[in-house]
């Protein structure tokens, strides 16, 4: 009965997002005020029930009701609380149904900020919020609906992938979905200005903050299901360039793209066009990674039997959705041209080019993914693109974006130039110099050639971002959100260069055959193998390693490597031990029993990983403190009539 | 287009008026490109770029394995000559391969081919005892456990099944599980269509 | 279908992809083939392993994957190098047999041009179109009566 209600809630908020839709477009376009008033109620309703949706399935997969087939192939009753609520986003149709809650929530946000906006401009963002949100809520309930029963009732549960029974898993989806929804809010805002045909550009204000939270959040999602797959995952890895962590990351980087744009269109009225194109862009390649994941494209060689509907269903939503807000562009952007100008050396210069660099670097990232379908499509053979591919091509535009962006950081405005900041440019360089060569050349040892470069890059974004912030503490002047949000993010930015230089030039990772005694050295650490034994967890068995790690002679530490067994699945998983600390992570995993009591192992050194992630989340803080820590704006008072050169000039 | 305010002298954006209406319907068109091509994706069976064996067209590969039968001679490509052949990659730990089994012992009983199985990554006591319950549809079987011959002949999973044509040329690999359909459609018609291939002298049937 | 001996894992791999994870692989492989007499053949061995893609898997190396096949084929990697057979030769033998789908790096052929192309091809479109814009802007520059305050960048959201 009370699954029922789940699946009557979704037809409900489907209706109410219909509504929202409805009144959002047509109320401004027939001027009718009394529907755009309705707008934010429909909204609220869709969110209600959507949220209902999501409490009727948890509640399913609390109480083991097994009778619903989403929950009989995802859940157990042997599964611990915990992972039975989470296991709610363990499959196909309830992540769609979170990426629908997710969705609602951004909805409910904008409606909350509501009174920043102008009347009819607030009621097309929402129109448009509520299209998407009808589209998804259709495609649940036409091919996925997560509410559907089982017949006969089984005694019990397929449980989740032991894989996912972690609780990096119940944080990642969630953060990564609200990122990639979040640049829905963005593409809405996109839609509004250019069905308004606004020639000013106060909504690239108004969509500012909203970006660049999304993009934290992306940020922070990115960030955590690397961090999952390395110690879930147990060979090491963090980021394999796999069409599925691709296509999370591409939205990513055109979203960097947008919120530098942003800054452009809102400070001086330029790239209008430009920055619109990448808000679509932004949230388009949302919706495709969800087409290549969902519908199974790229990867239904290895697994499922994909079900087309579902991907002629997205691609039918893409055509709608992407390919009428590109027909909207191309109607509406030609008449944003603005007649700013600026000189070649200038801040609009240097983010014109980090823009070019980004997009480009997203585009070789989409190129490589598609490589094999665009291929296949022109019978071009059959190929695979794999890391040798991504890692060196990934690097023609981003070295010259890394470089640009400490030098860049500089520029002034329209044709402020650079010859004020020579001396420090040059004293950054200097110091990142010194500090990155030795590190890289002595510390770290035996580097490819683009350890070096890579590590007095990391170095000299890292020195370079504290220039400003620095130098108007000394002058006793302000710092604003915008500016520690900045500069936190920059040198997120350069930690994280210095982690990837390090961690991918001088790692080492051997697998090796022991007997119970016996010593292997990884670098200087040495690793010594006492054996295994049995031990029980809640649901699987285990055999359990112990590795001692001593370093010139003093313990280290003890690592415990598992594989584990999941008696419900009959499924293997081997559990890496990790010794994690700043400047290194040491790993043992377990691999076979190869007789005569020997095991095989692989052994690990990685020298800063963890500034990997610890630079992703610093990234997503600085968004964070750019959009919560800045002044809280007035109500819009600025009206629709306002001169374009009143609005451009920044407010005092 | 050129309405902007504060007076600002009407000179500049005149060039090249008409390429720049252009230029803002270039994402339409790249958006356009990106649909057809996932949508070709979507419509062709990723299955088909797996089946294509670079294989396929070329002679067999030599190979020698022990003969699964102790004492056996060894099995080799001296098996496949003279006569069209189905050589049927198998394991006793792949499950498909035990629905596949009933086709091949209908094959047998058909006779048009003699059918000469790998036991890939397997072991002779498995296989001997799978055959004795099962049946066995083939007239020779070599032991693969490593590997070796069944990378030699690009196979990637089990069951995969390569019909060979008298000269020893491979015409055909099916991936996956032959059904009786896949057997009349795929493998039949192709040594019905090869030319000088009447009915085999040792039919039971037909 | 058609089952590699890891069918459980490789199932349980893909239902974590269907949910649009991040990241998924399989379980780790150690590698438990026996090293080459030389470190330089060993360093080939390792290189080659990683550019030779598992074919039963989603988007892993023959050194990372654990399913039985992806471990004959290192067997067989480590061999060919012991008889002596250069890189080039080991990965033509296996593109014969498996064609170029075996390579995480696709052949640079004519073929592949556009993709191995890409990346200078769109720094080039990029540097040009920068370039362009630039220039178009830098003409207008003495005609726009704006004149931005340089340390705005605290500004930026405040009104």
């Amino acid at each position: 009965m009370v699954v029922e209600l789940g699946h009557y809630a979704l037809i409900l908020a489907m209706l109410l997002a219909a509504a929202q839709a409805v009144f959002g477009l047509a109320g401004p376009a027939l001027s009718r005020e009394r529907w755009m008033a309705a707008a934010p109620s429909a909204a609220c309703g869709q969110f209600v029930f959507t949220a209902l949706a999501v409490g009727v399935l948890i509640h399913a997969f609390i109480t083991n009701d097994f009778s619903v087939r989403y929950v009989a192939d995802n859940s157990n009753s042997a599964l611990p609380l915990f992972y039975r609520v989470t296991a709610m986003w363990g499959a196909h149709e309830g992540s769609i149904l979170l990426w629908i809650f997710v969705l609602s929530v951004w909805t409910m946000a904008v409606v909350a900020r509501l009174r920043y906006l102008p009347t009819e401009f607030g009621a097309r963002v929402l129109g448009v919020l509520g299209v998407l949100s009808f589209g998804f809520l259709l495609f649940t309930l036409a091919t996925s609906s997560p509410f559907s029963r089982l017949f006969p009732t089984p005694a019990d549960g397929a449980s989740l992938n032991p894989l996912l029974q972690d609780p990096a898993f119940a944080v990642h989806p969630p953060v990564l979905y609200t990122g990639y929804v979040g640049f829905s809010v963005s593409f809405a805002f996109a839609c509004a200005a250019m069905i308004e045909g606004r020639r000013d550009q106060l909504w690239a204000r108004w969509m500012r903050p909203w970006t660049v939270m999304a993009w934290a959040f992306l940020a922070c999602g990115i960030a955590l299901g690397s961090w999952w797959a390395y110690y879930e995952l147990g060979w090491g890895g963090y980021w394999s360039w796999d069409p599925v962590e691709n296509v999370s990351f591409m939205p990513w980087l055109v979203g960097t793209a947008l919120l530098h744009s942003l800054i452009v269109t809102e400070k001086r009225g330029l790239f209008k066009s430009w920055t619109l194109l990448l808000a679509l862009a932004a949230f388009s390649l949302s919706l495709l990674g969800t087409f290549i994941v969902r519908a199974g494209l790229l990867i239904s060689v290895h697994s499922f039997a994909a079900d087309p509907t579902r991907g002629i269903f997205i691609l039918g939503f893409l055509v709608v959705v992407v390919g009428g807000a590109l027909v909207l562009y191309t109607l509406r952007a030609p008449r944003m041209q603005s007649t700013a100008g600026f000189d070649l050396i200038s801040r609009e210069s240097f983010l014109l080019f980090n823009n070019i660099l980004l997009v480009i670097a997203a585009a070789v990232v989409l190129a490589g993914t598609l490589a094999p379908d665009i291929a296949g499509a022109l019978h071009l053979g059959t190929l695979s693109v794999g890391p040798p591919y991504f890692a060196p091509s990934f690097m023609v535009p981003v070295l010259p974006l890394l470089a640009l962006l400490s030098v860049g950081i500089h520029a002034r405005w329209k044709r402020g130039g650079l010859s004020h900041a020579k001396r420090v440019i040059l004293t950054t360089l200097v110091c990142a110099l010194v500090i990155g060569l030795p590190l890289s050349l002595a510390v770290y040892g035996h580097p490819i050639p683009l350890a070096p470069i890579g590590g007095v890059l990391g170095a000299w974004i890292v020195l370079s971002s504290l220039v400003d912030p620095i130098d108007r503490i000394r002058r006793r002047l302000t710092l604003s959100a915008s500016l520690v949000g900045m500069t936190v993010a920059h040198i997120g930015l350069g930690v994280f260069v210095l982690g990837i230089t390090f961690v991918s030039s001088n790692s080492i990772e051997r697998d090796v055959a022991m007997k119970p005694g016996q010593v292997a050295m990884v670098g200087d650490y040495a690793f010594r193998y006492e054996g295994v034994r049995d031990v029980a967890g809640p649901n699987f068995t285990a055999v359990r390693g112990t590795v001692t790690v001593t370093h010139d002679g003093q313990l280290v530490t003890v690592l415990h490597p598992e594989k584990r067994r999941f008696y419900v699945q009959d499924a293997e998983q081997t559990t890496a031990a990790i010794a994690p600390a700043l400047h290194r992570d040491l790993l043992a995993s377990l691999g076979d029993n190869v007789g005569g009591g020997a095991w095989s192992l692989r052994l690990q050194y990685r020298p800063l990983i963890r500034f990997v992630w610890i630079g992703g989340v610093i990234m997503a803080l600085g968004g964070m403190l750019a959009v919560f820590g800045r002044r809280q704006r007035g109500p819009a008072t600025v009206p629709d009539a306002v001169p374009l050169a009143m609005a451009r000039r920044t407010p005092a | 287009m050129n309405q902007q305010i504060e007076g600002a002298p009407t000179q500049p954006q005149e060039p090249e008026k008409g390429s720049s209406r252009w230029r803002f319907a270039l994402p339409l068109g790249l958006f356009a490109a990106l649909l057809i091509v996932l949508f070709v994706g979507l419509m062709h069976s990723p299955e088909k770029d797996l089946v294509v064996s670079p294989l396929v067209g070329k002679a067999a590969p030599q190979f020698s394995l022990p003969n699964l039968v102790n004492g056996g001679q060894p099995v080799s490509n001296a098996a496949l000559r003279g006569h069209w052949s189905l050589v049927n990659v198998w394991g006793t730990w792949c499950a498909n391969c035990r629905d596949e089994h009933q086709t091949l012992l209908m094959i047998k009983q058909q006779g048009r081919v003699p059918i000469i199985g790998i036991d890939w990554n397997d072991n002779a006591a498995n296989a001997t005892t799978w055959l004795q319950q099962l049946g066995d549809p083939y007239t020779q079987v070599g032991e693969d456990p490593n590997g070796v011959v069944a990378i030699d002949w690009g196979v990637y999973g089990a069951p995969e099944s390569f019909l060979v044509n008298p000269q020893g040329v491979i015409v055909y690999k099916e991936v996956g599980e032959i059904t009786p359909d896949v057997w009349r459609e795929q493998f039949l018609t192709r040594i019905d269509a090869a030319p000088g291939t009447g009915p085999p002298p040792t039919t039971g049937e037909d | 279908m058609h089952s590699p001996r890891c069918s459980h894992l490789r199932a349980l791999a893909s239902a974590a992809l269907l949910i649009g994870l991040v990241w998924v692989g399989q379980a780790l492989a150690v590698d438990t083939t026996p090293p080459l007499p030389t470190p330089q053949l060993q360093q080939r061995y390792l290189a080659l392993t990683h550019e030779l893609r598992c074919m039963q898997c989603q988007d892993e190396s023959l050194a990372d994957s654990e399913v039985d096949l992806a471990g004959q084929m290192r067997v067989e990697v480590h061999d060919l190098l012991l008889k002596g057979m250069t890189d080039q030769q080991v990965k033509d033998y296996l593109v014969s047999r498996y064609g170029e789908r075996i390579l995480f790096k696709p052949l640079f052929n004519l073929r592949n041009a556009w993709l191995w192309g890409a990346p200078s091809a769109l720094m080039l479109v990029g540097l040009l179109a920068g370039w362009r814009i630039i220039a178009g802007r830098r003409r207008l520059v003495d005609q726009d009566p704006e004149e931005p305050l340089d340390d705005t960048v605290d500004e930026h959201w405040t009104s």
